[in-house]
């Protein structure tokens, strides 16, 4: 990392905690969500209240229209005197309901409004109008529905209703949406701000995870808390990956240091039989010798280097754009046929047990080598241990299993212990049973990483009694025909 | 008429290796430090071969290969690579090179291939012969039979080709890895002597038995078939 590059990541730190919640994906999420909740619910109870006026309305309307009806049946029936007594009476009950009779001339005879607004009186119809009652007559005290109705004979008749029940529904509504808003913003800040916190808590400490292992500690990981929510999955992957990293590295690691070891040992003894052959050849016949051993200890350095720049060139993805599609089959054959004579001259007489037709997609060259590699194996270690030889030789088989393509090779030798199964595939391990033979402990290896540029895997396995190798690599989807 | 051959080679000491080792092999060998002359010189078409280092200052090998061939030089290259990795192959051989090999290399290989190059230049192109006869050895590839001193040999299929390219060769050394590309078709490094078992078998069907060995092995290098020391080069077993 340039030391720029840590310079805008820090500098991008010192941020104010609230400016922070409010940069924060959740608490956008969560005003938004905030503002549509207000909305509708202002929407909901405005039409509520509209509705619930409407009915009410309609209600002292008809009771009005009732009463005048009756009314003006009494005065018919009754004359003026009877209306008046009946006005009178009603108009003391307790409720709502407010009636005035008046002369033509407007001039009150009965009923319990003591003041209306000029005019009112003096058309017939419906009115919404102030008035007051006759006990406060100094100042309007209500707000009614009226009907003003004209008698025969000149009187009017007015019957009325205090619509102060509606302004308290009224009341009632605002307040539960004043209520409500205060509900939902509360509770929207509330969760807005519990959610973001969660959100922000786990962010920060993904943060401060990556940066103690941008800082050098890759053995740190994200925590996974189980929810299997979306942060989870990237902590995962993430985590995922910093494993891989971290196993890229171990092997770098691994590489140079093993490198570093085997590369000077055959270096040192070039080296030195040049020095003895300077020193103690006498006659051209013996600096010859020392000198074709020399490019004999050179060969050998050079296969090391390309085994192991191959190695490293799978493992760093490459080579993927030379793939093609091959026949396994022919492959294993090719590379069985070749190790055949060797293998019978060894003593460990090759089989071959292979399917027709196993098309994959990959390197046939790199498919070859992997093959050469184990079966050069089987040769070298399959025979048993000085030259005690064995019952039975390598067998060698090619089969389709579970969409992939199984190859196996089989040896009777003393195989490897369980434990180190795993350990003979890395680079430059060799057992010491292996020492006295030649090899570089890079063989497996190649094979693995071929493996995985197959998509594939490479496994060693117990042939009791010997080694079994297998190879599987995916076999390419050929449509059914 | 010694054969021309042009190193086009930047390293002005592996340049100068190669230029005083192609002479002492019989050779005429020239040298061009960088692409640029590299091209000039090869597009006279005087050469018989060409050995092109892959990464050259101004004009790197592979475009100078595409470039020749573009303007019909058809001079048989080979390519010299530090990378040498499964695609490098493979892309050289695209650009037109007709061999590739990783360095570092022996020498002998690198001559036994210039060899099998050069010469399939000077025979310009003239029809293969159904017939390889090489003294009293005879192999037909039409009707895949082999003969000596009138006398069938069974060979098997894989054994049939080795032997063919060994006489299409004759005279000429070739490397295990020749043989292993060739015959086999493969390019990976065997790590072990598969090749020469392969080898020694053919010799015990084709020689065993006759009073002169026409397979033999080059120590450092490889085989050839011939008949006994004309024209050779190295040292016989």
């Amino acid at each position: 990392m340039t030391s720029s590059a840590a310079m805008s990541w820090r500098a991008g730190r010192p941020m104010s905690a609230l400016g922070k919640l409010v940069r924060t994906t959740a608490f956008k999420l969560s005003f938004a969500y905030l503002l549509v909740f207000t909305v509708f619910a202002f929407g909901t109870l405005s039409y509520v209240a509209w509705n619930a006026r409407r009915v009410l309305d309609d209600q002292f309307i008809s009771t009005i229209q009732a009463e005048i009806t009756g009314l003006s049946d009494v005065y018919r029936t009754g004359g003026i005197r009877r209306l008046v007594t009946i006005v009178d009476r009603r108009s003391r009950m307790p409720g709502a309901s407010l009636y005035l009779v008046t002369t033509d001339t407007g001039e009150r005879i009965a009923g319990n409004v003591g003041a209306l607004p000029a005019g009112i009186i003096d058309r017939p119809g419906q009115y919404e109008t102030d008035y007051a009652r006759t006990e406060e007559a100094n100042a309007p005290t209500g707000h009614a529905i009226v009907r003003v109705y004209m008698l025969p004979g000149g009187f009017r008749l007015m019957v009325g209703r205090d619509v102060e029940e509606r302004a308290r529904l009224r009341e009632v509504i605002q307040r539960a949406f004043g209520y409500s808003i205060i509900l939902i913003g509360v509770l929207g800040c509330a969760g807005g701000w519990f959610i973001t916190r969660r959100v922000l808590k786990r962010v920060d400490d993904m943060t401060e995870t990556t940066r103690t292992i941008m800082d050098g500690d890759l053995n740190g990981r994200l925590r996974v808390v189980g929810t299997g929510d979306e942060l989870d999955r990237l902590a995962q992957n993430l985590n995922a990956m910093l494993d891989r990293i971290g196993e890229l590295m171990v092997g770098m690691k691994e590489v140079s240091d093993n490198i570093a070891h085997d590369l000077k040992t055959p270096l040192t003894r070039l080296r030195n039989k040049a020095d003895e052959a300077l020193r103690s050849a006498k006659t051209p016949e013996e600096l010859r010798e020392a000198l074709e051993a020399n490019i004999e200890e050179s060969d050998n350095l050079i296969r090391i280097f390309n085994a192991l720049l191959m190695i490293a060139r799978l493992e760093a993805g490459g080579a993927r754009e030379v793939l093609a599609d091959f026949d396994a089959a022919d492959v294993v054959r090719d590379v069985g046929e070749l190790y055949d004579a060797v293998a019978e001259d060894a003593g460990v007489p090759l089989t071959l047990a292979v399917d027709d037709d196993l098309p994959v997609h990959g390197n046939r060259e790199l498919l070859g080598q992997a093959m050469a590699n184990l079966l050069d194996n089987a040769i070298k270690y399959g025979a048993g241990r000085g030259g005690d030889r064995l019952e039975g030789g390598i067998e060698l088989t090619a089969a389709k299993a579970d969409g992939m393509v199984r190859i196996t090779v089989a040896d009777r030798g003393p195989g490897i212990p369980e434990t180190d199964r795993v350990r003979v595939v890395e680079r430059f391990v060799r057992l010491e049973s292996a020492r006295s033979s030649p090899g570089f402990g890079l063989g497996l290896s190649l094979v693995s990483a071929v493996a995985r540029l197959h998509g594939g895997t490479f496994k060693l396995e117990d042939n009791a009694p010997g080694l079994k190798a297998v190879l599987a690599i995916p076999l390419k989807d050929v449509p059914t025909s | 008429m010694p054969m021309r051959i042009l190193i086009i080679e930047d390293d002005r000491e592996a340049a100068s290796y190669l230029v005083k080792a192609f002479r002492e092999a019989g050779y005429v060998a020239d040298h061009a430090a960088d692409g640029l002359d590299g091209y000039a010189m090869a597009e006279s078409g005087d050469y018989d071969v060409l050995v092109v280092d892959r990464m050259l200052p101004k004009l790197d090998g592979l475009s100078l290969i595409r470039s020749l061939r573009e303007q019909k030089v058809e001079t048989p290259v080979l390519i010299l690579s530090a990378l040498g990795q499964v695609d490098d192959r493979v892309k050289g051989l695209r650009a037109g090179g007709d061999d590739y090999l990783p360095k570092p290399y022996a020498f002998s290989e690198l001559l036994a291939r210039v060899d099998v190059l050069s010469r399939r230049r000077s025979s310009g192109g003239s029809a293969e012969p159904t017939i390889y006869r090489i003294a009293d050895l005879e192999l037909d590839r039409l009707s895949h039979r082999v003969t000596r001193s009138g006398r069938e040999i069974v060979l098997q299929p894989r054994e049939f080709r080795l032997l063919e390219y060994l006489m299409k060769n004759a005279g000429q050394v070739v490397t295990r890895t020749m043989l292993l590309e060739h015959v086999w078709d493969y390019h990976f490094d065997p790590q072990t002597n598969v090749i020469d078992v392969h080898v020694s078998r053919l010799r015990a069907k084709v020689d065993k038995g006759f009073d002169r060995p026409l397979i033999h092995t080059i120590r450092g290098a490889g085989y050839t078939v011939r008949v006994g020391q004309e024209g050779a080069r190295g040292d016989d077993e």
